[in-house]
């Protein structure tokens, strides 16, 4: 990400990015990204406002473009009444709002975020998936990293996953799940029964801790036979598969650390 | 090479923009320093001292008291301030993925520094007049000086910036380099009172000597040959301190 952004050099191979080399045109590039880092660096010695206005004079903005920009933005990210406050006094979810209306300032053509939603309860998560939602309807170029596949499925048109720096697939959310992890699962705990049974059929089942996981294309069928042998000792329960099973049965669930 | 433009403006203005908003606060300093110690040192303690090489002791440290006051400025501005930024408000990565470059931060704060320095300069020289202890219009001087001077604290301080470990380790310039550059600069008494290996040392590493020698012949006002070695000295140390600080934090800064 860090060298997408003309921050860190590259470490190898040729990159472009809006078909400008990273190495020899840094500036050019930078001034036409959005940047929304993982980390809040926003400006503590100034209120909301002049953060958006502050920023805006690095990009070379003129200061009445930038204060128009800067009144639309706030409202855009419903933070009109905060205008004045100091960085401080914003909540965690204010504060990613104003990185991503300040990361809006120069009205960029590719718009970087990494990890947009870390660590917000989920009124927060919303309402931003809400306004990415929407610039993303305008046709604007949104590039986000994140650990939440819930917001992955949710946000994303095209989908890489990486482990370990190496990229294990790609494609639509949709079409993930349907190619890696079926349609559905079907979850039950894991008794010698339910194992018995499962051999009996032939069926293919992950471990998941306690529980067996059945991806299938045949929910109801596999949930019956289950039903049948441990109706009152396990609970059977049968859901969409999620991009979240796709992650683990392609990373493994060892921890990465 | 260094990547500089124009940009290095929107810096600077951020730190003047930051520096207006708590300016009460930040104007203190030039308005009490000057006053404190021109009661005690020039007043008080000067009752005793008759006169410095024929000069009245309060004139004598008129200029110290100046060269001093831009000396910290500047260096505490580009040292903890700069590290506060750069480290724990994180101001430098926000900035840099912007179109200004590293090198534009890095000049933008040591210029701000020298702006600060300038500033305080600025203020104090009225207090000084009213207490009579430098003359006009020479003494107006000390205002432009003042940035030259601030420059070269800046870049020996943002050298410090781009080494230290941690905002704590920052005391060791602090108390081992610039406190002692306080007392031994001919700063509260002419520094041919030293053994004479002392004053060169005093001459060839201490950058304040040189300030307060520029600063006295302009504020009695009293000019000396020895006076353009010392501009010398200053110019080619701040240029020095200025490309190595940068370079330094690029080191530090570009992962």
């Amino acid at each position: 990400m860090k060298m997408i952004q003309c921050i860190s050099p590259k470490t190898g191979g040729t990159l472009e990015v809006l078909g400008m080399d990273v190495e020899t045109r840094q500036r050019q590039i930078k001034s036409r990204l959005g940047v929304v880092p993982q980390e809040t660096n926003l400006d503590p010695d100034f209120s909301a406002y002049r953060n958006l206005l502050v920023y805006a004079r690095y990009f070379g903005i003129p200061q009445r473009e930038a204060e128009r920009r800067a009144k639309d933005l706030l409202a855009f990210m419903q933070l009109d009444e905060k205008r004045d406050v100091l960085i401080d006094k914003l909540s965690g979810g204010m504060k990613r709002r104003l990185i991503i209306a300040r990361a809006l300032v120069n009205e960029p053509e590719l718009l970087i975020l990494d990890e947009p939603t870390i660590g917000l309860d989920p009124q927060a998560r919303h309402l931003i998936w809400e306004k990415l939602r929407s610039l993303r309807a305008e046709g604007n170029t949104l590039v986000l990293t994140t650990h939440y596949l819930d917001e992955a499925e949710r946000l994303c048109d095209r989908l890489v996953i990486m482990d370990h720096g190496k990229i294990l697939v790609e494609g639509a959310p949709a079409d993930l799940i349907r190619e890696h992890a079926g349609n559905d699962v079907v979850e039950v705990e894991r008794t010698k029964k339910a194992v018995a049974r499962l051999d009996d059929l032939g069926v293919n089942y992950d471990l998941a801790g306690d529980v067996l996981q059945i991806f299938t294309d045949r929910p109801n069928d596999v949930a019956r036979e289950l039903l049948e042998v441990c109706r009152h000792e396990a609970a059977v329960t049968v859901r969409p598969a999620t991009l979240e099973d796709v992650f683990l049965r392609l990373t493994g669930r060892s921890l990465r650390e | 090479m260094i990547d500089i433009t124009a940009r290095v403006q929107s810096v600077w203005r951020r730190n003047w923009d930051a520096f207006l908003r708590t300016y009460r606060v930040n104007f203190i300093p030039p308005f009490v320093e000057p006053v404190l110690y021109l009661l005690a040192l020039g007043f008080g303690l000067g009752t005793y001292i008759e006169a410095v090489d024929g000069i009245p002791y309060p004139v004598f440290i008129a200029p110290a008291l100046v060269s001093i006051s831009v000396m910290y400025s500047a260096f505490f501005e580009c040292t903890y301030s700069s590290f506060v930024r750069m480290y724990y408000q994180k101001t430098f990565d926000a900035i840099i993925a912007t179109p200004v470059s590293i090198d534009e931060v890095i000049a933008g704060e040591m210029l701000w520094g020298a702006t600060r320095g300038m500033i305080y300069a600025t203020l104090m020289l009225p207090v000084l007049l009213l207490f009579g202890v430098v003359a006009m219009p020479s003494s107006l001087l000390l205002i432009p000086f003042a940035f030259l001077a601030g420059l070269l604290f800046a870049g020996i301080a943002m050298c410090f910036t781009a080494i230290t470990p941690s905002i704590d380790a920052l005391n060791y310039p602090s108390f081992l380099f610039i406190t002692p550059m306080f007392l031994f600069s001919g700063t509260f008494f002419p520094l041919d009172l030293l053994p004479q290996p002392i004053q060169y040392f005093a001459l060839a590493a201490l950058p304040l000597t040189h300030v307060v020698a520029i600063n006295r012949a302009i504020t009695l006002p009293a000019f000396a040959p020895l006076n353009l070695f010392s501009l010398a000295w200053i110019v080619v140390a701040a240029v020095f301190f200025f490309v190595l600080a940068i370079r330094l934090m690029r080191r530090r800064l570009i992962v």
